[in-house]
């Protein structure tokens, strides 16, 4: 028994010079190749993807600006305009305006309600749910410039159409509730793809398993809980990275309020259009950019570390 | 120059925008041109669109042709608001590209050639740029608009003045004259009490806030800070949180907070827009505003809000001081002027044709066309506007009253962002925040931007 298990090791041993030197050499030329193949890709992302995060990061320690003696001799500034935008109140102001616009329209909106009409629909056939997607996926293959047109000529408050709707002449939803409009209107854009997401994951839960649960009495939402959502834990997160990354730079709602009414809603991809081309300081708005990366890194990690435990 | 280039792209890149310049080719022996305007057919200054396309552009073809020379001439229409349009044109002047011949801002002058993206016209064309017989039909103080650091960068387009327009049958209701006049800020602040007594939805609009931009400053802030004794800066100096600047913001308290006026029509992204299409409504009573508002805004013939009755129903006059005789230059009325500028990109292919372009638009016979069948404005030759504001009431009336008396902003290239903070100032004080408060703000704020207090007028 001892010398049976201890022979197979022996012929190995043998061998294995020879194939660590025939395995070494085919390694190197696999990778070789394999770096061949890689090279253009990264090439490609160091021209427009690092070189580009460095430059903005560069171009935030000067007081580069569009226009005036600071656009044709921009000066270097060191940390100046990184300690402006953490001195800032609109700075602060816009990052919490962002958290509740990620939250509110990418966390509850698009992937909760996408979740909630993916599992509403999911064993049903027929024109209702080909009416849902419909409609749901009408908002998300629309160009962004045209429904925010749409969107304003629904919210407004003197002949729009929510309004007649509801009875409402001159509320004024733009003005007096300009976050919750740009909420409204992305979840009702966005949600297209997380339903169509969590539809195909659904489809992937076994039956058997749901079928399981509901004999040994499990309610609705412990049937959720204990069944579908461990089954799909890695769809959610990832579905959760990408929105909320998107979310966080998404520019849309400028088209919509254009950050008012008194910077209301001038969430940071907003703000940092404000201040980088309509105010024309490049130099603080590439150094703002440079922050939002870094959250925005910052958030992937943390997902993505999220998306490993527990695999 | 390179670094300037590569942060342009990637500005333009990261931010979403393209530099969409219209480079000046040229194939064989045919010279290629463009012209660039805030201006497009159908939408924003129509006629300006429209005249480029019409007549400008086939006669100076024509033109050329008979001088042997075979030129094209392509228009680049924009129809978006004047920060957008400056935003563009500065991305693609900084990227080397744009149009060859090209409006700006008055005010952008100064940042513009600071920046490099304006040169001297000398530099591009030589000693004909001065030589121009046209600039001798051109005032000083118009000339003025066009100069910097002492050199002519550009040909100023005309001039403009601000007044407060009434509609008179609201008045009427209101039982206020036709020939109304306010001679002082209370006065107009009883008329506005009058109006509301009498149901009129919307008594005062005074321009405020951001959303609006430069139109806040001219038509705004500007105009009350001169009727309070102030000037944005004197002598090299700034004002800042001085008595005239918290009387102006008083102003603004008391239409917006008082409810005589709409803040919420001060905070919309389109609230200016829709201001024109409530005063045509009939739902304004009193607007400040300039005489573009007269020309291209309720002009019965191709406003954006056109009032057929406009001649009989609006009423003009001139901007009161606080009180009389406590204005700037101890005036008892004031008003604001500007004016635009078209100028010659440097990354042009062919500035000497472009010149004669540029020329070729202000000369007395195209400004005479352009401002024929109702499409007068106040030109920049002396010459012309002899002629065409004859039969003009409204011009004739800034020309000879308002000019006399106006003001104009600094031609220095820190004043955009100044003006910027003004208007943060008025949002403010629209917004609920108290006039002194507001003030004080816009004073810190001036300080980052010219330097330091020591810039600044003690209050």
């Amino acid at each position: 028994m001892a010398q049976a298990t201890s022979s197979p090791p022996d012929i190995i041993d043998e061998q294995a010079p020879a194939r660590r030197s025939y395995n070494s050499d085919a390694a190197g030329l696999g990778r070789l190749r394999a770096g061949m193949f890689v090279a253009p890709a990264l090439l490609l992302i160091a021209a427009f993807l690092v070189f580009p995060a460095l430059w903005v990061l560069y171009l935030g320690l000067t007081n580069y600006r569009l226009t005036g003696i600071a656009a044709a001799e921009p000066q270097f500034v060191g940390p100046a305009n990184f300690l402006d935008a953490v001195s800032n109140p609109v700075f602060w102001d816009s990052t919490w305006l962002t958290v509740q616009f990620v939250l509110g329209s990418a966390v509850i909106g698009q992937v909760g309600l996408g979740f909630t009409i993916a599992w509403l629909l999911r064993d049903r056939r027929g024109p209702l749910k080909r009416l849902v997607e419909g409609l749901v996926i009408l908002a998300w293959i629309l160009p962004s410039a045209v429904v925010s047109f749409l969107w304003v000529a629904l919210l407004d408050r003197d002949g729009g159409t929510l309004n007649a709707l509801l009875g409402l002449p001159g509320f004024a939803w733009l003005l007096d509730h300009p976050m919750l409009s740009i909420i409204i209107f992305n979840t009702w854009r966005g949600t297209a793809f997380s339903m169509m997401l969590y539809g195909a994951a659904l489809g992937n839960v076994p039956p058997s398993h749901l079928e399981s649960a509901r004999l040994a009495g499990a309610s609705g939402w412990q049937q959720l809980r204990d069944v579908v959502f461990p089954h799909i834990r890695g769809h959610i997160l990832t579905n959760l990275l990408l929105i909320s990354l998107w979310t966080f730079n998404d520019f849309t709602p400028f088209l919509i309020t254009a950050g008012g009414p008194d910077g209301r809603s001038e969430i940071l991809a907003v703000h940092v259009y404000k201040v980088a081309l309509q105010s024309g300081e490049l130099g603080y708005g590439a150094a703002v950019s440079t922050v939002i990366l870094l959250i925005n890194l910052v958030v992937a990690v943390f997902y993505l570390r999220l998306l490993r435990s527990k695999k | 120059m390179a670094l300037r280039k590569v942060a342009a792209v990637l500005a333009a890149a990261g931010i979403g925008l393209t530099a969409c310049g219209q480079s000046s080719g040229g194939g064989g022996d045919t010279i290629e041109l463009t012209i660039a305007q805030n201006a497009i057919a159908g939408g924003k200054n129509a006629a300006a669109a429209d005249f480029v396309a019409n007549w400008v552009i086939p006669q100076f073809e024509a033109a050329q042709k008979a001088k042997g020379k075979d030129v094209k001439v392509k228009f680049v229409p924009s129809g978006v608001d004047d920060e957008q349009y400056k935003t563009k044109l500065s991305l693609d002047l900084k990227s080397g590209k744009g149009a060859d011949v090209i409006d700006i801002d008055g005010i952008w002058a100064g940042e513009f050639a600071e920046a490099g993206y304006i040169k001297p016209l000398a530099d591009l064309v030589g000693a004909e740029a001065d030589s121009w017989d046209g600039w001798a039909q051109i005032p000083e103080s118009v000339q003025g608009l066009a100069t910097y650091n002492g050199k002519k960068y550009a040909l100023p387009i005309g001039t403009d003045g601000r007044v407060l327009y009434f509609n008179k049958t609201l008045f009427q209701k209101a039982g206020l004259p036709a020939d109304w006049q306010p001679k002082s800020w209370q006065e107009i602040l009883d008329a506005g009490t009058k109006l509301k007594s009498a149901g009129v939805p919307v008594p005062i609009q005074v321009n405020a806030g951001t959303a609006m931009g430069e139109a806040t400053s001219m038509q705004g802030v500007l105009p009350l800070l001169a009727g309070a004794g102030g000037e944005v800066q004197k002598d090299g100096k700034w004002t800042g949180a001085s008595q005239p600047l918290k009387d102006a913001l008083g102003f603004y308290q008391k239409i917006y907070g008082g409810g005589l006026g709409d803040p919420k029509l001060q905070q919309e992204a389109k609230g200016r827009d829709k201001s024109f299409q409530q005063f045509a409504a009939g739902k304004i009573g009193i607007l400040m505003e300039g005489d573009y508002f007269w020309r291209g805004v309720i002009n019965p013939k191709d406003g954006v809000a056109p009032m057929a009755d406009r001649d009989q129903t609006v009423g003009y006059a001139l901007i009161p001081a606080i009180e009389p005789g406590k204005g700037i230059r101890g005036q008892d009325f004031v008003s604001m002027s500007g004016g635009a500028l078209r100028t010659i990109n440097p990354n042009s292919k062919h500035p000497k044709e472009a010149f004669e372009l540029l020329t070729f638009t202000l000369s007395p016979e195209a400004l005479k066309e352009e401002t024929k069948d109702g499409n007068v404005r106040i030109t920049p030759r002396t010459d012309v506007n002899k002629e065409i504001l004859a039969g003009e009431p409204l011009l004739t009336y800034i020309s000879d009253k308002v000019l006399p008396l106006t003001a104009f902003r600094p031609p220095v290239a820190v004043y955009p962002q100044v003006s910027v903070a003004l208007q943060e100032a008025t949002a403010a004080v629209v917004g609920g925040t108290a006039p002194d408060q507001a003030a004080t703000a816009y004073q810190k704020k001036l300080e980052g931007l010219v330097g330091g207090a020591g810039n600044i007028i003690a209050p």
